[in-house]
């Protein structure tokens, strides 16, 4: 490695939190859809809310190095609070959004003592299992979620009073950014802190971090608990903003998708989950238009390729080229 | 006369047994390798795709049809570690869950492709058909013969392990495998044999459970659950944990389907992870 800061430890976390242009611009070009695609901004809505669930797994596998098969159950848990929220309490959609966040984060905690013990296989198929679970639970308390049927009957009520929800999505991508903006500032600053510079440590070295006083475990609970609570928001933007839940927010297709977009845009970068679900959900929207059923074989196709030749994803591959460009 | 209790537990043990063929390989090579092969049902649903075109197409007749499922299966997998797996032997698990998850979805699609997305029935010989009466005991043929394969399969695995030259060098691999290139053995070839061997059982599991669970192309992601949840339960590496496993699980979901029908599949999964909690190396692991 060739950038091993020489700097203050202060000055180089505050060197890596500062803006670049190229960020700035980034959340600019997030604003063109409502003049460019004006059609299109129920997907870019989707968009913003995939982009928000995979930088909340970016936060476990990115940085802290856990791998989850099953990490659409606290997507699944958001979206279902979320949505009998506003049936049985009311329709305001930011208490609704954070009794998501609250009811995914109590569970993410009770999960993380489990977490927290395992590596490698043993924890991919825990976090598989517990999703599973979780899918089957919610299939057989149908009197509750509406079992296969999905949830029916979500109202919610106009955002901060003013914007009712439209049929083209203007209120809700404009929504859906702006929770995905707050959220990212706060995983910005998470993973700009030195908490974050441990979450690496644990990543590269599961058992050296204790030894120079970090302590793994509890570091893993507390960045599983956060993961799943922004996993909890993403699922309840999703739940207010098309006004069903189904039991597909639960489903593993819905985690593996997520890994594929976290891994496509390239997984431990900030922006690599944003520019994943970008990239996978505007492909799956044209594919789908061709041959419904045989998007899976692209997506296939993109992951073995991924894999064989864009190790760290459109980023880092992206990253490289910069760099070599630069070195000349 | 018998208690229906016994009718669960047997057909428990038959859905077992070919839930033990389907995951006995990925079992080895996962202990082997520690290669996270979730494409390993894909040779399965091959398998089953042989068997129904032999038959269907070409009406082979159903025995002859098993060995064909075997091979083809073996094959795949051979040119499949030439080119893709052996890349990745080193690579962290993320990424081989990734490649095989890309191929699983591949082999998807092109089922799909090919034979659409319905159910692949087959017509089984008359003798394989039907059931009879033991002491009360209503026996289907089918599963008894599921039954016989698996412990056929079974004594023929521990056999060649614990009697063979190979047997001895998959062990000596699984058990310290630097330790066992030091010596010589030619791990790499090893493991593509056993890799072979392992996908072809799954061929052949895949061709018999058409008749108990049907073929269709979500075949290769249905039935990788259960694979991967005998697998981490009965430990990596251990034919004997896979066998275990196996029959816990068939008889668990056998028996959770008959007496809590609305808990649909909650059981198994909650067998695993209580399993798993309790030892996160599996029932017969030793890492």
């Amino acid at each position: 490695m060739t950038d091993i800061p020489t700097v203050a430890p202060q000055l180089y976390l505050q060197s890596r939190s500062r803006w670049r242009p190229i960020e700035i611009v980034f959340w600019l070009a997030t604003l063109l859809p409502f003049w460019l695609f004006p059609d299109y901004l129920s997907l870019a809505s989707q968009i913003a809310v995939a982009s928000l669930f995979a930088l909340s797994l970016d936060l476990i596998l990115g940085y802290a190095g856990v791998v989850s098969l099953g990490h659409a159950a606290f997507f699944g848990l958001g979206a279902y609070t979320a949505g009998l929220f506003s049936i049985y309490v009311w329709g305001e959609v930011f208490t609704g959004l954070i009794a998501g966040a609250a009811v995914a984060a109590l569970v993410g905690y009770a999960s993380s003592f489990i977490i927290s013990r395992f590596r490698h296989l043993t924890l991919i198929m825990i976090t598989l299992g517990l999703g599973l679970l979780l899918h089957e639970a919610a299939n057989s308390a149908g009197w509750l979620t509406g079992g296969s049927d999905g949830l029916q009957g979500i109202e919610v009520w106009k955002v901060a009073g003013l914007f009712s929800f439209d049929l083209y999505g203007v209120t809700a991508y404009s929504y859906t950014l702006g929770v995905l903006f707050v959220v990212f500032l706060a995983a910005r600053r998470l993973i700009n802190s030195p908490f974050g510079l441990a979450l690496r440590g644990i990543r590269e070295n599961f058992v050296r971090m204790p030894a120079i006083g970090a302590d793994s475990n509890s570091h893993i609970r507390k960045v599983y608990t956060i993961s799943a609570a922004l996993a909890g928001v993403a699922g309840a933007l999703i739940a207010q903003t098309t006004q069903t839940v189904s039991l597909e927010a639960l489903s593993f297709e819905r985690s593996a998708d997520v890994l594929v977009m976290l891994v496509l845009g390239g997984a431990g970068r900030l922006y690599g989950g944003l520019i994943g679900a970008a990239v996978f959900m505007i492909a799956r929207d044209q594919f789908s238009g061709i041959a419904p059923q045989y998007w899976y074989f692209w997506i296939g196709i993109l992951l073995v390729v991924v894999v064989m030749l864009l190790p760290n994803g459109i980023l880092g591959g992206l990253s490289k080229i910069f760099a070599r460009w630069s070195r000349r | 006369m018998l208690p229906p209790v016994f009718g669960v537990l047997f057909d428990g043990i038959a859905y077992g047994m070919l839930l033990f063929v389907l995951s006995v390989g990925l079992s080895v090579t996962l202990g082997l390798m520690n290669f996270v092969n979730l494409a390993h049902c894909a040779f399965a649903m091959l398998g089953g795709y042989v068997t129904v075109i032999l038959m269907r197409d070409l009406h082979w007749p159903f025995f002859a049809t098993l060995p064909m499922a075997f091979c083809a299966a073996a094959l795949l997998s051979i040119v499949v570690e030439r080119i893709l797996y052996r890349r990745l032997y080193r690579a962290s698990d993320l990424d081989q869950v990734l490649l095989t998850i890309g191929l699983a979805f591949i082999s998807v699609a092109i089922a799909a492709w090919f034979f659409g997305t319905q159910q692949q029935p087959i017509t089984l010989p008359s003798y394989l058909h039907g059931s009879f009466n033991v002491m009360g005991l209503n026996i289907a043929a089918y599963r008894l013969f599921l039954i016989a394969i698996g412990i056929v399969v079974t004594v023929m695995l521990i056999v060649t392990v614990e009697h063979t030259r190979f047997g001895a060098q998959v062990r000596a691999a699984v058990d310290n495998q630097r330790m066992a290139r030091g010596l010589g053995i030619d791990v790499d070839r090893t493991f593509a044999i056993t890799f072979a061997l392992g996908s072809g059982l799954a061929g052949l599991g895949g061709a018999l459970a058409i008749e108990i669970v049907g073929l269709d192309p979500q075949f290769a992601f249905t039935y990788l659950v259960y694979v991967l949840i005998i697998v981490s339960v009965g430990g990596l590496g251990s034919i004997g944990g896979s066998f275990a496993a196996a029959c816990l699980i068939g008889v668990s979901d056998i028996a959770g389907k008959y007496y809590a029908p609305q808990l649909g599949a909650f059981l198994i999964y909650l067998v695993m992870v209580a399993v798993l909690m309790w030892r996160p190396a599996g029932l017969f692991g030793r890492r």
